[in-house]
């Protein structure tokens, strides 16, 4: 398809602005304009002629309203349309983030409240609303442990304990927060070994990192064992909330142990994913954690009004400004619609769902750690195909003429030819069934005419891209006119 | 049941048969018993579609700051977003899809994302850039430590002249006893101190040095001379760069910038109290390997057709783990679409006409408020770009109460340049009328509170 720049033609417009109506200043000196340079190659074209080119752009993507997205630890769900119109109403939408607090009194109520609300959810006493995403979550909550460990004289604890089934996120936010990572293994059920942990828990320990429901979609039976193992070695425990989607209502990390929390909103809270982002990763503490959150917080004083504040032993900020409170708007609609009972039944579902397709589809794909229920979502191998000569990923991109998007590939490293599975509360058991289908049609596939598998995906807008291709003859930019393909 | 749960007691029977459970707390088995809540969560009682549409317009309401003409800016800008650009932004296609990792099925955020990339590196005169980054600050301190990398020095000169609230995140990106970061201080007309500047970079420690452009009190100035002495002593030389600025002005490329970051905020996206915002980076090709974030490529399929993936991903956590450019994961990707629809609109002509827009207005704004006895210029004839600092005869935060009387948001107070310093903004957005108001206003409250 073409570019947007090879649909520019000079003179063409689309947009309509008014005219200057003051009357013109002197030039800017010319040693600073861009004079020479010429333009700067923004295309010509028309409003049409836009709309028609994105649309166009927009048919070739899969999406959460067009089809199931079973993707392992990401929560596809459902992203509620009224959510957009909310965040949208101009009064918040138009607001610029330093005008005096009384002047933006709704988007601070909201924000403390939601702040409330998660505090309740996760079990915990302090809150901050700023981490733009998941990861920064991590960084927020690891600078938060730091700033404890220093506080007490002890800034030699820089050891971030994780298993070896840790999402990507969590050792490269040890690194960026300039701590160490130390391995901790799994046990033969995919569990946390406390044995292991026995042994790398010590005087440099900060924080263990953990994900619970794990990535296997396993609950850590062990929990409280694990926790206090880190505790008594005078450590915090971290942990990463993007499988919260198995716990509202179910169970607080509050409550097994665990000092702080991240929470992904544009997982489990339905904001959408946007192809990327915006997400949102507030993190939640314990109350002693709380004074050392980043500022600004949001503060309900004794008149009733809400105020931006700063905690006296903050880290610092993250962000120039508050939060992706556009995100955090629609967060706290999803919270209002679903209420207490709203919120556990998603997670009630949501572990019905994932134990239903885990049924079904066990006899079809090797489950490796299948010793009980799982929680939101499970891990598959494909090792019986892989004998076929079929990888998983061959399975990953049949399932897309399938009309499926795959589910997480590769991911955890701890599972050969690892397929994570998690199809949220959203999909009607219909859904589910004729993904069932998808699956074991594959898997007959596999057997039967793997060529099938491993020439596809044949049904998309484009086939099989090459990535090495892409890496060797890098073309991250579209070459100027004139100018050669490569740069 | 909610509105979002397909799943009712009929399927939930049916299904919990299939999984060989009888009720659901059999599928808690995993979950010790002390922990399962015994208890309801404490939240408010659900609200239907119409009861929380009520209660968003209540909170809106209270919102009344955005009722207000808006002269505020220091990071966050009031610039006019065409229609198109929602409408596209609320295609179900791209906002409710996931990071195109399964490129055979997310050509359409992958192509928008290359022509974004594609738009960035070329207003700021750029061979590449990225995908996105959270915001304009945390770009700024990913470039820093990506410089760092890059180099192995461990000192960073950041001009004084820099949005302080950006080096607060830079400060906390870097906080390490290792590392280090050092103003370096502006002169009375605004501009860096170039001798101080090349007495600290002569030493050969910096890593890089940061400027902001136009700086964080609107000021223009010559990039070249510190570009120079930074690359001298083999440093790279970093910019935070206003988009809306450089179709007027020389790019930071041009003026020899290693690696440009900057905020987007203001190509088509609204304020909204604070974000979602997004950063963008740009660098010269040889640093692209170096870079944190997510690319996109172009590459062919396997009946060569052209298509786009995500490249260079060894770069990313996902793979490299604790060994990775940086952690970060999701990003602002549909801030990004908004950017590239927007420029898109705006095309070459119209995004030249919005900046000469704001150059002219506010030197409109800033030549009348200077008729009012009392006011006057805080950094003399140093060229400025759509804001601009000045010193008002009474409290710049007295002022800005009072102005909001009069239905004017009229800047950020700058109490660090003195009490009656303000930081004033005029975008495309607003009017003769608006101004001409607003200085009848300040006029008005100078000669009745004249300290």
């Amino acid at each position: 398809m073409k570019t947007i720049f090879e649909l520019s033609s000079p003179g063409r417009l689309g947009v309509s602005l008014p005219e200057l109506d003051v009357p013109e200043a002197p030039d800017i000196p010319a040693g600073l304009s861009r004079g020479s340079e010429g333009g700067t190659g923004l295309p010509e074209t028309t409003e049409g002629q836009i709309l028609r080119h994105f649309i166009k752009l927009s048919t070739m993507n899969h999406h959460v309203d067009k089809g199931m997205y079973p993707l392992g630890s990401c929560t596809m769900k459902y992203n509620p349309k009224l959510h957009e119109n909310l965040a949208r109403i101009r009064g918040l939408s138009g607001i610029h983030p330093l005008v005096p607090d009384a002047l933006a009194a709704g988007s601070l109520e909201l924000m403390y409240r939601l702040g409330e609300f998660l505090c309740e959810i996760t079990g915990f006493k302090g809150v901050s609303l700023q981490p733009a995403a998941g990861a920064q979550g991590e960084f927020c909550g690891l600078m938060l442990i730091k700033s404890y460990h220093e506080s007490r004289g002890e800034p030699n604890r820089n050891e971030i304990l994780m298993p070896d089934s840790a999402h990507g996120t969590n050792p490269a936010t040890a690194t960026l927060a300039d701590c160490v990572v130390v391995g901790v293994e799994s046990n033969e059920f995919g569990l946390v070994d406390p044995d292991d942990l026995r042994r790398k828990v010590g005087p440099n320990t900060a924080a263990f990192m953990l994900t619970n429901p794990n990535t296997l979609g396993l609950f850590e039976s062990r929990i409280e064992e694990l926790t206090s193992i880190v505790h008594e070695a005078g450590g915090l425990n971290y942990m990463d909330g993007a499988n919260m989607n198995a716990l509202l209502g179910i169970a607080k990390p509050g409550e097994m142990g665990f000092d702080v929390c991240h929470l992904n909103l544009h997982k489990t809270f339905s904001t959408p994913h946007g192809g990327g982002g915006p997400g949102s990763g507030p993190v939640a503490c314990t109350e002693e954690l709380a004074a050392f959150l980043p500022d600004p917080a949001v503060i309900l004083e004794d008149d009733g009004g809400y105020k931006l504040c700063r905690k006296q032993n903050s880290f610092g900020r993250l962000l120039a400004f508050h939060a992706n409170t556009g995100v955090l708007y629609k967060a706290y609609a999803y919270i209002r619609t679903l209420g207490a009972a709203g919120l556990r039944e998603v997670s009630e579902i949501a572990l019905i769902n994932a134990n239903y397709l885990k049924a079904k589809l066990g006899d079809y794909f090797d489950n490796p750690f299948d010793n009980g229920p799982c929680m939101h979502e499970f891990v598959l191998s494909g090792d019986r195909q892989a004998e076929q000569g079929v990888k998983t990923l061959d399975i990953a991109k049949r399932l897309l003429d399938y009309g499926f998007h795959a589910p997480t590939v590769y991911f955890p490293l701890i599972v050969h030819e690892a397929m994570m599975i998690e199809p949220t509360e959203t999909e009607s058991l219909e859904d589910l069934d004729s993904f069932v289908e998808a699956m074991i049609s594959i898997a007959e596939e596999a057997e039967e005419k793997p060529y099938l598998v491993t020439d596809a995906p044949v049904n998309t807008p484009v086939l099989r891209l090459d990535e090495v291709k892409a890496v060797k003859d890098l073309c991250i930019v579209e070459p100027a006119p004139g100018e050669g393909e490569n740069l | 049941m909610s509105r979002f749960v397909p799943n009712g007691p009929a399927q939930r029977e049916k299904m919990l048969r299939a999984i060989g459970a009888t009720k659901f707390e059999d599928l808690l088995e995993p979950v010790p018993e002390k922990f399962r809540l015994k208890e309801k969560l404490q939240l408010p009682e659900p609200l239907s579609e119409f009861e929380l549409t009520c209660e968003f317009e209540e909170f809106a309401r209270k919102n009344t700051g955005a009722d207000l003409a808006c002269f505020m800016g220091a990071g966050a800008y009031d610039h006019f977003i065409p229609a198109a650009v929602d409408h596209i932004l609320l295609r179900s296609e791209f906002y409710t899809a996931y990071t195109p990792y399964q490129a055979e099925v997310s050509q359409g955020t992958l192509q928008a994302i290359f022509e974004y990339q594609t738009m960035i590196a070329r207003l700021t005169g750029m061979d590449m850039a990225n995908a996105s980054m959270y915001d304009g600050a945390s770009a700024a301190a990913e470039a820093c430590l990506m410089a760092m990398r890059i180099t192995r020095k461990q000192n960073i000169l950041v001009a004084g002249s820099l949005n302080p609230g950006w080096l607060d995140v830079i400060r906390t990106y870097l906080k390490r006893d290792d590392f280090e970061i050092t103003e370096i201080p502006f002169l009375e007309d605004g501009s860096l101190d170039l001798a101080i500047a090349a007495e600290l970079i002569e030493g050969g420690a910096a890593a890089a040095v940061l400027v902001q452009y136009p700086n964080y009190f609107g000021l223009i100035e010559d990039l070249q001379p510190v570009a120079d002495l930074i690359h001298e002593h083999k440093g790279l030389f970093i910019v935070a760069a206003d988009p809306v600025a450089l179709p007027l002005l020389r790019s930071p490329g041009d003026a020899g910038a290693d690696i440009v970051v900057g905020e987007g905020q203001s190509m088509g996206i609204p304020m909204s109290y604070g974000g979602p915002y997004i950063g963008f980076m740009a660098a010269r090709m040889k640093l692209a390997r170096k870079m944190p974030g997510r690319i996109i490529g172009r590459t062919t399929d396997r009946a060569g057709q052209t298509g786009y993936v995500l490249t260079l991903q060894t770069r990313e956590q996902h793979i490299r783990r604790d060994k990775a450019t940086s952690n970060i994961c999701s990003n602002q990707a549909l801030m990004a679409l908004a950017n590239v629809i927007y420029l898109s609109l705006m095309g070459e002509k119209g995004f030249r006409e919005i900046s000469s827009q704001c150059y002219h207005k506010s030197h409109y704004l800033e030549k009348k408020l200077l008729e009012i006895p009392g006011v006057s210029r805080i950094f003399g004839n140093t060229p400025f770009f759509r804001e601009f600092a000045i010193s008002f005869p009474i409290s710049s935060i007295e002022l800005r109460d009072r102005m909001i009387e009069h239905g004017f948001l009229a800047g950020v107070p700058i109490v660090e340049l003195g009490e009656g310093a303000m930081l004033v903004t005029v975008t495309e957005k607003r009017t003769r009328d608006e101004i001409d108001r607003y200085i009848g206003a300040v006029t008005q409250i100078c000669r009745g509170g004249s300290a």
